[in-house]
């Protein structure tokens, strides 16, 4: 009964993956490349921080008309 | 706006610059500009049959760029509008007859031969076409819908206008569903706003009074379309070009109810 409710709203998605695929496009990188970048990244901050977490956030942003790459890797202490 | 060649563009196709070009060309004309609506799409010419102005077409603008006719005769007087003339698109010839130096010439001499402004209709896609077009303008709208692919094209487009050096942009989001919004199953307005980030200009809502009105060749604002109707916003869409300050639609389905949603197609 609170399906309706519960129901994520579609335009809500739509948003959200707006948001990513323009942040490729206006980057001009596939998410392909995207993913490459971040193997690489993690396999350069693991040689400082070993243990590294799995639980990282890589992502193009639009901040006005700039876009900037913001990495978000936590690592152990 | 400032600016007085200004193209109608998308990227996506069949998401209203046509029909736009042919509104907002009609209603600046009925407020009492002297324009010309210019159609580009060479090979798939269509603006000539939304105006109704189909039987009138002797020359066209590949005519006037290859030396077959002058300027003059290429213009197809408007026959509702005093100060509206439509410039057609070659049906006949390829793209290849496109030349950015010529669409630059003749945009020129229409202003300086008297005409207030010029709409350039676009035709689809981010090819020659399109930038032979926005070649001579150094204003733009961006016609959206709010759906994937048409959000994703333009936020191309503008990317590419803006490398071109046209400079005043402005968006229209077109075929607006209130219900749909409502529910949750639309992008509304300030969601378009937030993702493409440039300046909004009209709101338009789905309506098949464009529908009718075009099945007849007869431009939708220059009819009494309603409070909320297309016809409505396409004419407010004119007066905001010239600078006025006109308030936005109210879209709301079910007035009390949904009274909170005016709020949300109030913002900018």
């Amino acid at each position: 009964m609170f399906g309706l409710f519960n129901r994520k709203k579609s335009k809500d998605q739509l948003k959200e993956r707006l948001k990513l695929v323009l942040s490729y496009d206006r980057a001009g990188l596939t998410p392909g490349r995207m993913e490459e970048l971040k193997s690489e990244l993690l396999q350069v901050i693991s040689k400082y921080f070993p243990a590294t977490e799995n639980d990282y956030d890589v992502k193009l942003e639009q901040q006005g008309s700039r876009m900037i790459f913001v990495a978000n890797l936590p690592v152990n202490k | 706006m400032d600016a007085k060649a200004i193209v109608v563009t998308s990227g996506k196709g069949g998401v209203g610059k046509t029909t736009t070009t042919a509104n907002v060309g009609a209603a600046l004309a009925q407020l009492g500009e002297r324009i010309v609506v210019i159609d580009t799409d060479v090979g798939l010419r269509n603006l000539d049959v939304v105006m109704g102005l189909e039987g009138r077409v002797v020359f066209d603008l590949i005519d006037v760029f290859e030396g077959r006719c002058k300027l003059q005769q290429a213009l197809i007087r408007d026959k509702r509008v005093e100060n509206l003339f439509l410039i057609a698109a070659s049906q006949t010839k390829d793209k290849s007859a496109l030349s950015e130096e010529h669409m630059q010439n003749t945009v020129k001499a229409l202003l300086e031969g008297g005409f207030d402004r010029v709409l350039i209709d676009s035709p689809a896609g981010i090819e020659t076409g399109f930038q032979t077009a926005a070649s001579a303008a150094n204003g733009a709208l961006v016609v959206v819908n709010p759906e994937v692919s048409s959000v994703r094209d333009a936020d191309r487009i503008i990317g590419l206008l803006e490398a071109r050096g046209v400079t005043e942009t402005r968006l229209i989001i077109n075929r607006l569903r209130p219900h749909m919004v409502q529910r949750g199953d639309m992008l509304e307005v300030d969601d378009v706003l937030e993702i493409l980030g440039i300046k909004l200009i009209g709101i338009v809502p789905e309506d098949e009074k464009i529908l009718i009105s075009t099945n007849i060749g007869n431009p939708a604002s220059l009819e009494n379309s309603g409070k909320n109707g297309a016809g409505t916003a396409f004419r407010n869409i004119a007066r905001r070009i010239r600078g006025e300050e006109v308030p936005y639609l109210s879209l709301e389905v079910s007035k009390g109810l949904f009274s909170g949603l005016r709020r949300l197609f109030g913002g900018n």
